[in-house]
């Protein structure tokens, strides 16, 4: 009867957000010695399930075994005790401090009652000797790169007898040689009967180290599979979801009479932000537009930010715009271009959470007309009413402070700020992600609409089949490059734009 | 992994700029004021002697720094102890023992009130500590607004006493020996900066001090109780600072109004000078002791030199403490586009 | 009714103010007379305000600065003391002025500027804490005011000099009350009648959230620096004024605190962002008649500082993330409570 263990069992976790089902009956049960890979698009619940997990977030139901013991874990150093350590992007250990330190910060060895440097640094030499890891461990950790600094995390995990091993996105900043030296060691963690979950959006690393895969999407659980049984296409597929058909319809009537002749609206010549954005290259006419695909990390959302000079482009990159060189040192240089950006992180880029749904609509108009010419009150409030019916914002009155709004309302507020300056050019990052899916469908409806009034639009989404309806053309990236095109509006599907993301990385 | 030693000297240079400075300007005052007696070793001892109370505050301020906070509060409350013992030993016939006393529960409690805005009600460190360098000044005044002078007998002799040399003794014209001595404050004062020293390096709370200072959210992660660490950290400098008062009063045999004021800027500046970082998490106290030379040495010189007002000393003091800044500013930048700017993912 | 009359945002400010007078009233019946004397108005609120009156313009700035970048500058005083210092050592110790007055008053102010400019450099372009970086000159600018007048204090024998402080010639009004008031007569205007207000709260809210909708983050805080320092600077010419002479030592000594003060009891958050100037004038005012009522219970100037510092700490503790928590779980019991009663 002997039976393989598992390490994990998660059954029937459901976590609410202000009323928002975040995860939804979920189950995973994870092997002793198992990589198994979470897989799922922004918003797909990987981070809550994990948090959930860890302790980071309480949950209103279900049981959380390990090694098939009931364990509630209320905060990460609880979980820690109870075996599960984490390793997340950005490296959760203390620069400053050397690497021994990093790795036995709480549990020094002593001697008289002293912290015995002598033993702590031989062990650390050890713990790390072990995992095949060569590092002077007297200095600090800082002075190492975060390929580094993700190892020692992992060792010092290891070093705490970890029973499993959480890596949640370890690979985002690191390249292929670093990555490499990573799955090496997650191998030998493997090896010693610790079970990894680990977080990534880079598929190819997936299939390179992982045996089994979970895939979420909006909050449920859509299955968990062996590596063999799951290949790539199916993987994106399940990850990206064909519900939704009912918005088919916004596809019918979507036709665009792109004018491809005179000068485009903005070109663009070896646009690079290295090492993140490569040289690129690429033009967007008016009444277009122009998703921008890949899986998060490929470099999608800071290309955009160089377009519009949120993040500074390189020297050599050039941008034109109406046929006219511009430079961009800040956003309001593009904005006077006419262009326009709605920043993927609505919280911590896009509200200012204490002023009114007024304010907040009406500042960047304010701000491109100069702060000192005041747009009189009434014209703010006019514009305001205007844009709240235009969008079916919900708010109580144009005076109510945006924080009180919903995240969809949120969203569209900005979306009016931006509309509201008659932009040529409008930028999408993300809109439709963490709003409801009326609102979705609205968000999608409205990018038709504008780019056949003559706006062009860049537009990103997680959700692929989104881009598909929406867009007429489409650029595919990777590893902050572009790696395909698809240009005609009937091949314009997402098996195709699946398998632009996907291929290449069969051969490799 | 090739020239990682050298990054990690980053931290140390601004220390070694300090011991530059340092050396310098004894270079400085040597060739300038060599035939007035500089070169002395007296002179040299007299920079711990004059400055046993800045060591002492300078320590606490180097602690709460690290931790990635500040404590603008310790000149005054180095003031208010002051006159805590002067006043109780002159006026209220306290023996001298237990005026030591109150002046350190005093400052203990102090800096629990302190800590615990800090720490567990998560104030800003500067405001905190700016109410509490006003609310010391303001209790000093309470308790006297003149001077005071101690007599009693055992204080004027605790503050007398002094460790002479046995050897590198000088004779003066008139053929007499003088052997050149510390101060029993001075000797306490070292002693401090060893101790504390030790602390900072081999035990657990020294180093939860550096984690907390490197990254808060880490070190809570790692387990470790970053509240009660910043808590401590301000209960001890407080504590520092009463002991520096009581340095100070048996420097000066006497108390003032006013007299720790703008205090606490030569004690941030020492431990910056020293290398440690206003960002947090970098530094030690023997860095700061050599930063408080340099503060002394620049106010000693001035001296010597006779003819300057006492704020040049300020304006160098607040230059240098500006220049370091500046430099752990462009510093940190520059680390950090290194490692790609990654802030808006 | 008074639900709503409580929640305004200037009802704390208000109603501190009211309980100060009041208190005051009782003491002094005779605390709201006004007379004029010697073709001057005359009176306890006059004198108050009169007083108050640098702190009003420093509050000004400190405002500004709060709102913009969640931290205050505490050079204010310092940079008063080296204006005012600089203004006097211009028009010198002789019988007459060394230079025009007007002269004098531009380079006081030109040095004030500079002052800020240098806050602003290093809090806006290097990223230095706004309290570490005016730190510096906390220190040096009252340094350089003192080395301006040597150390001591520097008389300036026109008498003319002092009537800069007195009335405004054929009005019964001090003109540094005058001053006062048109400054906050114009930074409230230019506030209102510009973006510039929210301008102001949108990077105090969220600096990078500003910079996508086109505002220049950078030069909104240095230019609150700059305003501060020069309001500063109008104050320290002011103090000057007041007593005829550059007092290096004392010239607005410690009057950062009293900002600080003024601008958390105006119902302004320390970690920036929403503002309200009528706020801050309100709390600048509360905070003058306080510490003109101390006086008048025998506090001496020295021991005034302890009391501000406690009502300082009680009103950012009450602001403090600490506990707004623990009010919040206290609400949520008694929440819980009333449910269960209800059950």
């Amino acid at each position: 009867m002997e039976q393989e263990r598992n390490i994990i069992d998660m059954t029937g976790i459901s976590k609410t957000f202000n009323g928002v089902k975040a995860l939804d009956n979920v189950h995973l049960s994870l092997k002793k010695g198992s990589i198994h890979a979470l897989m799922g698009e922004n918003g797909a619940g990987k981070s809550t399930l994990i948090r959930v997990l860890t302790g980071a977030y309480p949950f209103e139901s279900g049981r959380i075994l390990v090694d098939g013991q009931d364990v509630v874990n209320t905060s990460p150093e609880m979980a820690q005790k109870n075996g599960i350590s984490t390793v997340y992007q950005e490296v959760n250990l203390c620069p400053n401090l050397s690497v021994a330190e990093n790795l036995f910060i709480g549990r020094e060895p002593r001697k008289w009652g002293m912290i015995d440097w002598k033993t702590m640094n031989r062990n650390a030499d050890k713990i790390l000797e072990d995992l095949d890891i060569h590092l002077d461990v007297t200095i600090p950790l800082e002075s190492y790169s975060v390929a580094i600094q993700q190892m020692v995390a992992i060792a010092r995990a290891v070093g705490f007898q970890s029973k499993v091993l959480i890596l949640d996105e370890p690979t985002s900043s690191l390249d292929e040689e670093e990555v490499q030296k990573l799955f090496g060691l997650m191998r030998q963690v493997q090896a010693k009967g610790v079970g990894i979950i680990f977080v990534t959006h880079f598929l190819e690393q997936v299939y390179e180290v992982c045996d089994t895969i979970s895939v979420l999407r909006n909050g449920t659980m859509v299955g968990t599979y062996p590596v063999e049984e799951l290949p790539r296409m199916q993987l994106i597929a399940k990850m990206m979801g064909k519900d939704l058909d009912d918005l088919e319809e916004i596809r019918s009537d979507v036709s665009f009479q792109i004018e491809k002749s005179g000068t485009p609206l903005l070109e663009a010549k070896q646009v690079s932000r290295l090492p993140v954005v490569k040289p690129y290259s690429l033009e967007l006419h008016k009444k277009e537009v122009v998703g921008v695909a890949g899986l998060l990390g490929s470099g999608r959302s800071e290309l955009v930010r160089l377009l519009y000079g949120a993040d500074m482009a390189d020297k050599e990159s050039q941008i034109r715009f109406q046929g006219q060189e511009v430079k961009l040192k800040h956003p309001y240089d593009a904005m006077k271009c006419g262009l326009a950006f709605c920043p993927e992180n609505r919280k911590a880029e896009g509200i200012f959470p204490d002023l009114t749904v007024r304010e907040n609509l009406n500042i960047a108009f304010q701000t491109r007309q100069g702060i000192f010419k005041l747009i009189p009150k009434k014209d703010q409030e006019r514009f305001t009413d205007e844009y709240i019916s235009i969008l079916h914002i919900k708010t109580q009155d144009r005076e109510t402070l945006i924080r009180n709004l919903s995240g969809g309302n949120q969203q569209k507020v900005i979306i009016g700020r931006w509309l509201l300056t008659h932009p040529e050019l409008l930028i999408l990052d993300e809109p439709t992600r963490g709003i409801d899916v009326g609102t979705k469908v609205e968000i999608q409806k409205l990018i038709v609409k504008l780019a056949q009034e003559g706006m062009g639009v860049f537009f990103i989404s997680s959700e692929i089949d989104e881009m598909v309806r929406t867009c007429s053309r489409m650029i595919i990236m990777r590893d902050g490059q572009k790696v395909g095109e698809l240009t005609q509006r009937e091949e314009l599907n997402q098996e195709a734009v699946m398998k632009a993301i996907a291929g290449g990385e069969g051969e490799c | 992994m090739r020239k990682k030693k050298k990054e990690r000297n980053v931290n140390t240079l601004f220390l070694m700029i300090t011991v530059f400075l340092f050396v310098l300007l004894y270079i400085v005052g040597m060739v300038k004021f060599g035939n007035r007696g500089f070169a002395k070793l007296q002179v040299f001892l007299n920079l711990f002697n004059n400055n046993a109370a800045l060591i002492l505050i300078a320590i606490g301020e180097t602690m709460v720094i690290i931790t990635g906070g500040i404590d603008i509060s310790v000149g005054t409350t180095l003031g208010w102890t002051c006159m805590i013992v002067a006043y109780s030993i002159e006026f209220k016939g306290m023996p001298v023992w237990q005026a030591f006393l109150l002046a350190l529960v005093t400052g203990l409690v102090f800096g629990i009130v302190k800590g615990y805005c800090v720490a567990y009600l998560r104030i800003q460190p500067f405001i905190v500590t700016l109410a509490g360098q006003f609310f010391a000044a303001g209790a000093a005044a309470m308790i006297y607004q003149q001077m005071v002078s101690v007599t009693d007998e055992l204080f004027v002799k605790l503050a007398n006493w002094k460790w002479t040399f046995p050897f590198f003794g000088t004779t003066n014209k008139r053929g007499i020996v003088t052997y050149p001595s510390i101060s029993g404050s001075a000797l306490i004062a070292l002693a401090a900066v060893v101790i504390f020293y030790l602390i900072m390096k081999y035990s657990k709370f020294g180093r939860n001090l550096y984690a907390v200072g490197g990254n808060e959210t880490s070190a809570m992660l790692m387990g470790l109780n970053v509240r009660r660490t910043k808590f401590m950290a301000y209960v001890i400098t407080s504590v520092l600072a009463a002991i520096g008062g009581i340095a100070f009063v048996l420097n000066t045999s006497g108390a003032s109004l006013g007299q720790g004021e703008g205090r606490e800027m030569n004690a941030i500046t020492a431990a910056v000078l020293g290398g440690t970082l206003m960002t947090g998490g970098v530094g030690n106290v023997f860095g700061t002791l050599v930063g408080t030379m340099v503060i002394a040495l620049i106010e000693s010189l001035i001296s010597f030199q006779g003819t300057l007002s006492s704020w040049w000393g300020k304006i160098v003091i607040a230059s240098l403490m500006c220049v370091f800044i500046v430099l752990q500013s462009l510093l940190s930048a520059k680390s950090q586009k290194k490692k790609g700017d990654t802030s808006h993912v | 009714m008074l639900r709503k009359m409580t929640s305004h945002k200037l009802f704390m400010p208000v109603f501190c103010l009211a309980m100060v007078l009041l208190v005051n009233v009782i003491m002094t019946p005779t605390f709201f007379q006004i007379t004029i004397r010697e073709g001057v108005f005359y009176g306890y609120m006059i004198d108050i305000l009169n007083r108050g009156s640098e702190l009003i313009l420093i509050t000004i700035g400190m405002t500004l600065v709060g709102a913009s970048c969640g931290g205050v500058d505490i050079s204010v005083g310092s940079v008063a003391a080296f204006s005012g210092a600089l203004c006097c050592i211009c028009l010198g110790d002789g019988a007459a002025y060394r230079m025009p007055l007007v002269a004098a008053f531009v380079l006081s102010l030109l040095l004030a500027a500079l002052c800020g400019l240098f806050n602003g450099f290093l809090v806006a372009k290097l990223q230095i804490q706004p309290m570490v970086a005016t730190l510096i000159l906390y220190t040096a600018a009252r340094g350089g005011a003192q080395l301006l007048t040597n150390g001591g204090v520097y008389t300036i024998k026109v008498p003319k000099f002092k009537s800069l402080a007195g009335a405004i010639p054929g009005i019964p009004l001090q003109i540094p009350i005058a001053i006062a008031f048109i400054t906050f007569l114009i930074v409230f205007v230019i506030l209102e009648r510009t973006a510039l207000k929210m301008s102001i709260e949108a990077v105090g809210m969220n600096r990078k959230a500003a910079k996508l909708v086109g505002i220049k983050t950078e030069r909104i805080i240095f230019g609150c620096f700059v305003i501060t320092a020069i309001l500063a600077g109008i104050a320290g010419v002011i103090s000057c004024a007041r007593i005829g002479a550059a007092d290096a030592t004392n010239n607005n000594a410690s009057i950062e605190m009293d900002a600080i003060l003024a601008f958390a009891l105006g119902g302004n958050l320390m970690s920036g962002g929403k503002f309200s100037l009528t706020g801050s004038l309100i709390g600048a005012i509360t905070i003058q008649t306080l510490t003109t009522s101390l006086y008048a219970l025998n506090v001496s100037a020295a021991q005034l500082p302890l009391y501000k510092a406690l009502i300082v700490i009680v009103i950012v503790a009450i602001q403090s993330p600490g506990v707004q928590e623990m009010i919040a779980r206290l609400k949520k019991k008694k929440e819980a409570e009333r449910q269960v009663m209800a059950e």
